[in-house]
């Protein structure tokens, strides 16, 4: 962590909704001032729960929450001075835009005047200065997310949560509101905790990513780290794209080590959790790391069989059996002519032992 | 496709037919459809329903039925001039339509002749009799000389009101007013003036009860809104209960309760909270109407209430919390507002049923706990007079449209939920 202080602190931090499963399992997490945080997970992973007790929504069944240094565990949620984004905007369906801005500096019984010009100020902020006096539900999915996001900032919070925001957005609109939330980050900067389980948005958005699954963090890492240097085979399925090549520890040499699948071909990969000979293991590759037909030198070379081409434009994505996985995705790039693939033809994979890693088999 | 369509031209189909006529035509069948779904019970309600509505509310104008029995005697009466007694002429058609007639359209007459001014009932029934020794006129002293009702000037001014063959008679008398012998508009006589004291007497019960049943029902519906699946589910069994049972039954049942020696007083004696010779008093009168009427409508109440809030969603308040109010703002400022078509249709609902209300008044109520329901039923089996019920049925009718029109101008009557 680069700040020596951290702003939101999670300190052995249990949950468990009816006292016989924890969905939240011992939580430990920091998050230094100004950052801008995703917790990705699939659904019920407990991503959102963690979301919830920060804000005050439910209490943690043990551990402690700190927010800038005090524990928060005891505090109502209205006294937390948290900025919160709800899932499907939550906005005061009777109220006007402006009112709906105006409502949190209303109850902190701000002057007439100061709370005309910071809704002013928020109203700009996201662009819909001539919207004021719509009722929500008058405006578009966009527009709305984006009240909902400055309603969430008008009060000058601390810290803002966000609750998979973009989740009723159609895709062209998600990722356009994907950049206006990271600008008004990186312009205000806010300290953001984000839930989301679209990988693509936590990784154009987030300084870091933690990594939710059966409750506890899997990995929390910068977005470039967890998708090249995933730690459990649970994150690097769930990061982009992988192939996935199940095999046994052979041997293991310092960092390196050898896995043998079940065709009987050993592939040179690195040792990440692995730990002892004979061990089951998941090697992990993604698409883009593997080369056809190339003449450089590369520590893994295997023959493979094409089965499917699917031609995407930009690229074309092949389906093909190698060391006896026939889900194998090559993505080749429509520049590369050279290949010129057919179904059912042979060509010669290869990549380097450092591309892939040998993960837990999970 | 290569082709712009002309904005002025109608749009045809590929087939060249304009597409309005087109359509009309695919439609024609589905309205055809729909109209055959419907018609039985178009049919059934137009004849059990709309038929009887109409023939009530032309009952509560209609003053024909005098008319029909001495058509002569009004012709002639038309042309005195009310000073004095009328001319020969009038009693001499008077006397032989009266001998003529049968004597059951006699007694409707002379019972619509009764409202106008009492007194004529007998007045015809005794003359009828007697009249058939009269054979020859004149006529005027002789019916003098039967009864000296018939030299009464105000008699005959009282039939100047039944003339016409549509009175607002009955409206007025509705509400404690009447025709004088000129056919000026003046109060009922002091101890003839119920009416007014009923419609404000069933106003607040009205008013009452639904206060009441809002008072109830909000934190009941709000429980049932908000609480999982399973409890709301036993909740909600435990609202709709009484709807299971007969509507008799509950009244009676809290006639057992309520009444001075009844389970309510007797408890309340026996924890010596009250003493004995200060029983309350909660049965038979408009305590009771209001205890009663209220509890058998709070369904009516929740209903609504509970499928606006099912929909409120619980999000609002989480929000509303997170940006600093305090639980009770958030609930003033968030929660209400939002449940109002709820609030506003429970209370339109409730208040049109209680305002018709009959049966638990009727059991209740006492002298004191009558409403105009009741009323209606005593005129319509006691004393006949159907122009009377149909008057007040219909100001009450036309009370309901009015609640009704200002709800829909107010809150807008597509905001309304029932279930």
């Amino acid at each position: 962590m680069s700040q020596k202080d951290s702003f939101v602190k999670f300190e052995k931090v249990d949950k468990s909704y009816d006292g016989e499963i924890l969905v939240v399992k011992d939580l430990n997490l920091d998050v230094p001032k100004g950052e801008f945080l995703t917790m990705l997970g699939p659904s019920g992973s407990g991503k959102t729960t963690v979301l919830m007790m920060l804000a005050g929504f439910e209490t943690p069944t043990s551990g402690e929450i700190y927010l800038d240094g005090n524990p928060i565990s005891s505090i109502p949620p209205n006294k937390r001075g948290i900025g919160m984004v709800f899932q499907n905007y939550a906005l005061f369906p009777h109220m006007t835009v402006k009112e709906n801005l105006a409502f949190p500096l209303e109850v902190r019984k701000m002057q007439q005047s100061e709370i005309d010009e910071k809704v002013g100020n928020a109203l700009a902020m996201v662009e819909l200065q001539d919207f004021g006096n719509r009722m929500p539900l008058q405006l578009s999915g966009g527009q709305q997310q984006r009240v909902a996001l400055a309603r969430s900032l008008v009060f000058e919070p601390r810290l803002v949560l966000m609750d998979e925001p973009l989740g009723a957005l159609d895709k062209n609109l998600r990722e356009q509101m994907q950049y206006e939330i990271k600008h008004i980050h990186e312009k205000i900067g806010i300290t953001v905790v984000y839930v989301t389980h679209d990988q693509s948005e936590a990784l154009t958005m987030s300084n870091r990513i933690a990594v939710f699954n059966d409750g506890k963090i899997q990995q929390i890492s910068s977005p470039d780290v967890l998708y090249e240097k995933p730690n459990s085979s649970f994150v690097a399925q769930f990061i982009g794209e992988n192939n996935q090549l199940r095999g046994k520890v052979k041997s293991i040499n310092g960092e390196n080590c050898i896995v043998t699948t079940e065709s009987g071909d050993d592939i040179h990969a690195l040792k990440i959790n692995v730990n002892n000979n004979g061990d089951g293991s998941l090697v992990s590759l993604r698409p883009e790391r593997v080369a056809i037909n190339s003449s450089e030198k590369f520590e893994n070379n295997f023959d493979a069989k094409v089965k499917e081409l699917i031609y995407l434009g930009d690229h074309i994505r092949s389906r093909v059996e190698v060391c006896g996985n026939d889900q194998f995705i090559v993505k080749i790039p429509n520049s590369y002519k050279e290949a010129n693939l057919k179904e059912g033809s042979t060509v010669k994979l290869s990549w380097k032992a450092s591309d892939s890693r040998a993960l837990d088999l999970n | 496709m290569n082709q712009t369509q002309t904005s002025t031209g109608p749009i045809l189909t590929t087939d060249g037919i304009p597409l309005k006529v087109s359509l009309k035509k695919a439609e024609r069948i589905n309205k055809i459809r729909a109209f055959l779904l419907v018609l039985p019970l178009l049919a059934f309600i137009l004849i059990t329903f709309l038929v009887p509505i109409g023939d009530m509310l032309a009952r509560s104008v209609d003053d024909r039925q005098i008319n029909t029995v001495f058509p002569k005697t009004f012709e002639v009466y038309k042309k005195w001039d009310r000073q004095g007694l009328p001319s020969e002429e009038v009693y001499k058609t008077m006397f032989f339509e009266l001998k003529n007639s049968e004597g059951y359209s006699v007694g409707k007459a002379s019972t619509r002749m009764n409202y106008s001014k009492s007194g004529w009932k007998s007045l015809l029934k005794k003359s009828k009799r007697k009249f058939k020794k009269i054979e020859e006129g004149p006529f005027k002293e002789q019916m003098i000389a039967i009864d000296k009702k018939w030299a009464d000037p105000e008699y005959w001014l009282a039939l100047g009101q039944m003339v016409d063959p549509t009175t607002m008679g009955y409206y007025l008398n509705a509400v404690d007013l009447k025709y004088d012998s000129s056919k000026n508009i003046v109060q009922q006589k002091e101890n003839r003036r119920i009416y007014n004291k009923t419609w404000i007497k069933t106003f607040k019960v009205s008013l009452l009860v639904t206060l009441f049943c809002l008072l109830l029902g909000y934190p009941i519906s709000y429980l049932l809104a908000t609480l999982p699946m399973k409890y709301s589910n036993l909740l909600m069994i435990c609202v709709l209960l009484p709807f299971w049972t007969s509507l008799l039954v509950r009244t009676v049942a809290w006639m057992v309760m309520l009444q001075q020696k009844g389970v309510l007083n007797n408890l309340l004696v026996m924890s010596n909270l009250i003493a004995d010779e200060n029983r309350f008093q909660l049965m038979y009168n408009q305590t009771a109407v209001v205890i009663v009427m209220t509890q058998i409508l709070l369904p009516f109440m929740v209903l609504p209430l509970y499928s606006v809030m099912k929909t409120i969603s619980p999000t609002y308040m989480r929000a509303a919390l997170n940006l600093g109010a305090s639980p009770m703002h958030a609930f003033y400022k968030i929660y209400m507002p939002n449940s109002v078509p709820g609030v506003s249709a429970g209370c339109l609902l409730v208040f049109i049923i209680a305002i018709g209300y009959y049966i638990t008044p009727e059991l209740v109520g006492g002298k004191d706990g009558q409403m105009v329901g009741n009323w209606i039923a005593y005129h319509l089996k006691t004393t006949l007079n159907w122009g009377l019920c149909a008057s007040l049925g219909a100001i009450l009718l036309a009370m309901m449209t009015v609640l009704y029109w200002a709800y829909n101008k107010i809150v807008g009557i597509e905001n309304i939920k029932l279930g």
